[in-house]
């Protein structure tokens, strides 16, 4: 991606179009962090694509000064997949959510993060259907009472992260959409990653789920039930920072630094380049209460990308090729003459 | 050896070459193909395969056929009934003897006729005498034990050995046709290169298959099929897929633009993919998506970038793109949707042919959702269509249905080749970067609107699934717009018609019958109406290529006849269609949906009946 050298602001990619989520709608945020990491990667807006499905968060495209496509139900990761191969050149940016990229999606989902194209797909994981009123997701909880779920759900969520690993997944990140300084900075991580970077954000839905991740947001608590990792840094959390994690047998543990001989040395460093996943898979499993909840970039591995090993072939065979174009192919292999 | 007599000339012949899937009978049947046609024959071939991949050997649902008719004229089919059957164990006699001529030949290996092969084919002792053989030539030939015989000292295995009985056959029906066998030993050559005991094993064989036909005159006298009278030219074989790959990419390359294909296997569409994924010379992006669904949104996020985005399937998989065709008249972008069509619904019979996918092209969609339908009808002309599809898909910026079926997909015959030269240029309406004042959704004189391609500087917009407001190509609830824009959409299509060719008529304008058919249909059709303008019968042919929109002269053609009839391999599709098209005529209909093609002698003896009923 070329940088440009104009410096932009946030503004400058706001389209003319009003924003019609409801007040107070997570979105408003993720849409500010989004505007702002773009104008911080400084790409130009004819070079970034944001391509959606259908939903609350898929109206995302119009609001973006960029080239948009708002698709169908759950076929984002189709669209934005055809459009890269097309053009590796662009910045492509899929909108997702909960219903959109996990139920109907789902297949388009872990196929493109199997095939490591290099798309950036924001996941707004709310785990309510909210432009349809009210239905449970396939993230709900298990129990959720929602308008088709009276009794609450029998069935067990799925968790974007674990089901990124599944697929093999090369790049997963966790943010919260009311804090837009870490959101913007994973973004512009996930942008600048090559291949398909996952960053699922835990949105509120004010109308429908209102509260729904407030266990770790709120103030008063989120310092000890969240834990926010940086590569190469030791995982630790906790208002006064004093809380760590350490591998004990097959699961991760809590641990208090100062107490039982355990100093800060003994905590684990997060590792997002390790190849294994065995840990990512840990940390992204991590629920409130037994755990804090991982936010920042979990996991990040360099691999080649599906567009550009399509690119390699075509090369390759074009330079070994006697056939240059069409009437040379028409008259290539067996034909025969007749006078 | 007795003296050959002088061999019988004949028009025109067909032959089926049949056996068990592992006999080998594609290749014998394609190896026969293309030495008459280097001899200058016209011809048409049809494979005719079970839908299971390895069908318990023996059984007559693992019989594969492969069908050839040449001539010394110019033939459209590949034969109702053949002059010779080739059945390489009891279950292919059984699966094949309702389609031999009266006085045909049969060439049956006599060693795959033993007990256990003659009850897996349903028979209860003895096939020669529980079947109706009268008046056939019925040649039973050792041919396994004489190709063992012929390669003993070569020290193969008994697998391998038996592998080249084909070869043995291939050479006995040479000799009953005089064809040459250089053409087949040089395939040998070339297509064995790295083991030269198996060509040394085959060649001996096939020349011993031929030895053995003139020894036991088998056919006495032979017959011989002198050369068609057919255009001087560079000619290749092609089946329908094939035809249809490179008719992509040559629509492609006259718009200037790269070809993206996003497509999931299907039968019997696969080919096509298959083709395009050779083709990265071309610069060809092929996509094998997830599954059908996302087969066509790759390619219409292909188009959304600036390709020529075509998906490929048959009818079970055209259910599933149909949300995303409406996507793509929506968001007016060039596409190309290729079906193959099978026999149907669900499932169906997915190896055998039909036309029974109309309805969903034309309609099977939520919405006012117009789409342009194009048909080809023979299986090198799906070249041609192909392109034009192609050609309206870019020019008109709208998705294309393009029709072909299992009959075309996979019969052959020799095409003249093309020149490039020949093919009109390609013109997307692509934004110049001198408009200053681009709207998404401004039109031009054919109601087609500009296309700008991300990466384009300036012309950032947004496109999408809801309804567009007109011009600016915003989101619009607004009632009178949703109304405009439905006009819109539909009279963009209905504009194509301007840009298509009028409607042909096969013989006299007023003719008292008019025959109508569309797509793969056309080489009975034509076969059985010049079959009977030679009688002196008073009959022509119409028939339709351009679907959607329909050819401008369509009602004048139609409307200069006493008789109607529309024949179609479905239930009435076409023929319903032409009732709301065009109206107040008399549409009599001829359909069949066995899922094999119409025969030229079903069609010309009800067309008979029909000219004779007052």
């Amino acid at each position: 991606m070329v940088e440009t050298e104009v410096k932009f602001t946030a503004k400058d990619f706001k389209s003319d179009q009003e924003v019609r989520w409801c007040p107070g709608c997570g979105d408003h945020a993720i849409l500010n962090s989004v505007q702002r990491a773009m104008a911080e990667l400084g790409y130009k807006h004819e070079n970034i694509a944001v391509i959606s499905g259908i939903g609350c968060s898929s109206r995302f495209p119009y609001y973006m000064n960029t080239y948009g496509f708002h698709g169908i139900h759950g076929r984002a990761a189709a669209i934005a997949s055809g459009t890269k191969v097309a053009n590796p050149k662009l910045s492509v940016w899929q909108i997702t959510g909960d219903g959109d990229g996990l139920a109907i999606g789902g297949n388009h989902f872990i196929h493109l993060v199997r095939r490591n194209i290099d798309i950036n797909v924001l996941l707004f994981n709310n785990e309510i259907y909210g432009l349809t009123k009210g239905q449970y997701s396939p993230t709900s909880q298990k129990g959720a009472v929602t308008k088709t779920s009276p009794y609450g759900t029998v069935e067990p969520p799925f968790h974007p992260g674990e089901l990124v690993i599944g697929a093999q997944g090369k790049f997963f990140a966790r943010t919260l959409d009311g804090n837009i300084k870490l959101t913007t900075q994973i973004l512009i991580e996930a942008a600048k990653h090559q291949g398909t970077s996952v960053v699922e954000i835990l949105q509120n839905c004010v109308i429908y789920n209102d509260r729904v991740h407030a266990a770790i947001t709120e103030r008063e608590f989120k310092d000890d039930r969240q834990i926010v990792l940086e590569h190469n840094k030791p995982m630790i959390f906790g208002k006064n920072r004093d809380k760590g994690l350490i591998l004990e047998g097959m699961k991760l543990k809590i641990v208090k630094i100062g107490e039982n001989g355990i100093t800060e040395k003994d905590i684990l460093i997060h590792k997002a380049n390790e190849n294994n996943p065995g840990i990512h898979q840990m940390l992204v499993n991590m629920r409130y209460p037994d755990y804090p909840v991982a936010l920042g970039v979990i996991r990040s591995i360099h691999a080649p990308t599906y567009e550009v090993s399509v690119e390699a072939q075509i090369d390759k065979v074009q330079k070994e090729t006697n056939i240059k174009n069409m009437d040379d192919l028409l008259r290539s292999g067996n034909t025969w003459e007749i006078e | 050896m007795s003296e050959k007599i002088k061999p019988i000339e004949l028009e025109e012949v067909s032959i089926r070459f049949s056996g068990d899937s592992g006999d080998g009978m594609q290749l014998t049947g394609t190896l026969f193909s293309n030495t008459s046609a280097l001899l200058g024959n016209d011809l048409a071939t049809f494979p005719d395969y079970p839908a299971e991949i390895r069908a318990p050997q023996g059984t007559v649902g693992g019989v594969s056929g492969f069908q050839v008719h040449f001539g010394h004229s110019k033939i459209n089919t590949p034969g109702d009934y053949v002059d010779v059957l080739v059945a390489m164990n009891p279950a292919a006699l059984k699966a094949n003897l309702r389609w031999v001529k009266k006085q045909a030949t049969v060439i049956c290996d006599i060693d795959s006729f033993d007990k256990k092969n003659i009850k897996k084919a349903g028979y209860n002792e003895d096939p020669f005498l529980e079947e109706d053989l009268d008046g056939l030539n019925v040649i039973k030939s050792p041919i396994s034990t004489l190709t063992r015989e012929s390669i003993k000292d070569l020290g193969l295995d008994n697998k391998s050995i038996l592998r080249s009985k084909n070869m043995f056959t291939l050479g006995m029906v040479y000799w009953l046709f005089n064809r040459p066998l250089e053409y087949t030993e040089d395939f040998l050559t070339g297509k064995f290169k790295k083991a030269p005991l198996i060509i040394q094993a085959n060649k001996r064989v096939l020349s011993a298959g031929y030895h053995f036909a003139e020894t036991i005159e088998a056919l006495n006298p032979s017959y011989i099929v002198n050369p068609a009278k057919i255009e001087k030219g560079t000619y290749r074989n092609i089946n329908g897929n094939v035809a249809t790959a490179w008719g992509l990419i040559a629509a492609a390359e006259k718009a200037g633009l790269n070809l993206f294909c996003g497509s999931y296997p299907i039968t019997p569409a696969t080919d096509i993919l298959q083709e395009l994924a050779l083709r990265k010379e071309f610069g060809v992006k092929v996509f094998q998506a997830e599954d059908e669904i996302a087969g066509i949104n790759t390619a219409i996020g292909a188009s959304f970038a600036g390709y020529l985005g075509v998906t490929t399937t048959s009818g079970p998989g055209l259910a599933l793109k149909t949300e995303a065709t409406g996507l793509a008249v929506i968001t007016e972008l060039p596409l190309v949707i290729v079906d193959v069509q099978r026999g149907g619904p669900s499932t169906g019979l997915p190896t055998k042919t039909e036309q029974s996918d109309l309805f969903q092209a034309l309609y099977g969609r939520n919405g006012e959702s117009p789409v342009a339908v194009v048909a080809a009808s023979t299986p090198s002309n799906c070249f041609e269509y192909a392109f034009q599809a192609g050609k309206i898909a870019l020019e008109h910026m709208t998705p294309v249905l393009l029709l072909t079926d299992g009959f075309l997909a996979n019969g052959t015959e020799p095409w003249l080749v093309p020149s490039m030269s020949d093919y009109p240029d390609i013109k997307p309406p692509i934004v110049k970067e001198s408009n200053k004042d681009y709207q998404p959704y401004a039109r031009d004189e054919n109601l087609v609107r500009e296309w700008a391609v991300p990466g384009t500087k300036g012309f950032e917009h947004r496109i999408g699934s809801l309804e567009k407001m007109n011009i600016t190509g915003t989101v619009s609830y607004v009632p009178e717009n949703h109304q405009l824009m439905t006009d819109l959409r539909q009279a963009k299509i209905d504009k194509i018609a301007d840009n298509i060719p009028k409607l042909e008529i096969h013989g006299n304008k007023d003719a008292d019958l008019l025959v109508v058919g569309w797509g793969g249909t056309y080489g009975h059709l034509i076969t059985a109406v010049e079959q009977l303008q030679q009688e002196g019968k008073s009959i022509a042919l119409a028939h339709f290529n351009y679907i959607n929109p329909l050819p401008l002269n369509t009602a004048e053609v139609l409307k200069s006849h006493k008789k109607i009839i529309v024949c179609e391999l479905n239930m009435g599709q076409f023929a319903n269609y032409l009732r709301i098209q065009v109206p107040n005529i008399n549409y009599l209909q001829y359909n069949k949906v066995q899922g094999l093609p119409f025969t030229v002698i079903e069609l010309t003896d009800h067309f008979n009946k029909i000219l004779e009923e007052k």
